[in-house]
């Protein structure tokens, strides 16, 4: 079904969505991949806050390419969400609740998301200058140093994205395999 | 001598030429996607029948159409820069060393064009180089008096899927089959699908990933000289998009816009194979100097 989701995602809200669902997203999302999830995991090891709070938050896989003048933010379509499969429980066990990207993920992440409640949305790979339409502000909130990989936070405006993976593991990716 | 400065038909090229050329194609490569993958994206669009993987063609068509428009990159991986270099032997390189001019045009291109900088000066330390150099070059000495530069960004999500092997002569055709559509299956919904597959075939180990990489850059819709090869192309083509991976691995007869095939001459007790995995975003582009 189609769904309009005002964010930030709870835990009921995310529980009720399925696998197929389209789902246009507005509200912040924050922006992390590889470099910025190794350091957030590292800093959670050490009893460290995060820069954001993780809460019901939704993470989306992207680094993006360079505003150019004038405009909010470069490309930003999806990255490969199966690196991020080695940080993604220990974000979700913090409350982080939405994942946007594109690709598998590991059986792990899958366990994670039943457990905690979670949701991975897939964006079109390769939309990057579609997608930077829905982008109304981008924010540098941490981690500037990694440059394309340091946390942003973004205002979104109805980002198109479908439910992949839902709550109960159900996953479009092996509609087949059922 | 003649006033260019050259002796016995050797023709003497600056090598700022050089960097001006690759930090124009870094940019042009970057937002404007190749004619032959536009032509294979609305052959394909007009081949789906469903409303999903049709749909998300179309978004794709859409988000080219608006890089044209806008002047931004397709992607935001805009890519390791992969540049090969085919200079011609009666060319003298003068003004400075090639490779920090073939960089410097990387430089300005990334820097200046508002692209991704996307590498990483060390395999297991990281540390981003700011700059996106160095280029992975590739440099041919041909025949005549020009530079043929072409500039080929490569995204990492396809090319994180690509998958090598040496064979046994025994395996054969039918081996080589075999480990082509298993790189295709397990690369599945990871690379962007549609993909474009280039396969590189015979050779030494090394040889067979550079003329994987080097399949990419023939047109999508063209064919291998050799009929064999060509049939092989269509065969491979014909049962990828079987596998029902489709636009963004969520089904549809589009998994793959293309595959190419190149070979070299092998070994006696060898078959490598390569193939380099690509997005819908195979960007490339060509100058001659």
């Amino acid at each position: 079904m189609k769904r309009y989701v005002t964010l930030p995602l709870t835990e009921e809200m995310a529980r009720e969505m399925r696998a197929g669902d389209e789902v246009y997203l507005t509200g912040c999302v924050y922006t992390s991949r590889d470099a910025g999830h190794k350091r957030m995991c590292e800093a959670l090891a050490r009893g460290e806050e995060l820069p954001f709070d993780p809460m019901d938050a939704v993470i989306y896989y992207v680094g993006p390419s360079p505003a150019k003048p004038g405009r909010v933010i470069g490309s930003a379509g999806p990255t490969t969400s199966g690196r991020m499969d080695a940080y993604a429980p220990t974000m979700m066990s913090v409350g982080a609740r939405g994942m946007i990207g594109k690709g598998a993920r590991s059986a792990e992440v899958i366990e994670a998301m039943k457990k905690y409640g979670g949701v991975y949305f897939g964006a079109i790979g390769g939309a990057g200058a579609l997608l930077a339409r829905c982008i109304k502000s981008a924010e540098l909130i941490a981690y500037e140093d990694l440059q394309s990989e340091a946390l942003r936070k973004l205002y979104v405006e109805d980002f198109p994205v479908t439910v992949i993976i839902d709550s109960l593991g159900n996953n479009l990716y092996e509609r087949h395999k059922a | 001598m003649d006033n260019n400065g050259s002796m016995d038909g050797i023709r003497n090229i600056e090598v700022r030429e050089i960097t001006d050329c690759i930090a124009r194609l870094c940019v042009e490569a970057n937002e404007s996607l190749p004619e032959d993958v536009r032509r294979a994206l609305d052959r394909y669009r007009d081949m789906e029948r469903e409303d999903l993987p049709r749909g998300i063609l179309e978004k794709i068509i859409e988000n080219y159409h608006i890089a044209d428009d806008e002047h931004v990159p397709i992607c935001q991986d805009t890519g390791m820069a992969v540049i090969f270099l085919e200079i011609g032997q009666d060319v003298h390189l003068t003004g400075g060393d090639l490779h920090d001019a073939v960089n410097e045009g990387v430089r300005r291109g990334y820097v200046d064009g508002y692209l991704r900088k996307s590498v990483v000066a060390d395999p297991i330390r990281r540390g981003n180089t700011g700059d996106n150099t160095p280029a992975m070059v590739t440099t041919e000495i041909v025949p005549g008096d020009h530079v043929r530069i072409t500039v080929a960004p490569k995204g990492f999500g396809s090319e994180n899927m690509s998958a090598i092997r040496m064979l046994k002569p025994s395996q054969g055709l039918e081996g080589v089959k075999d480990f082509i559509i298993d790189a295709v299956r397990a690369a599945g919904p990871n690379p962007c699908p549609p993909m474009i597959v280039g396969v590189g075939m015979g050779g030494t180990f090394d040889k067979a990933a550079l003329l994987a990489k080097k399949a990419l850059l023939r047109p999508v819709d063209s064919s291998n000289p050799d009929p064999y090869y060509a049939e092989l192309e269509k065969e491979l083509l014909e049962r990828i998009n079987e596998l029902d991976i489709g636009p963004q691995g969520l089904g549809g007869v589009t998994t793959a816009l293309g595959l190419n095939v190149e070979t070299l001459p092998t070994h006696i007790a060898g078959l490598p194979v390569a193939v380099n995995i690509s997005c819908h975003v195979t960007r490339h582009g060509t100058e001659v100097i």
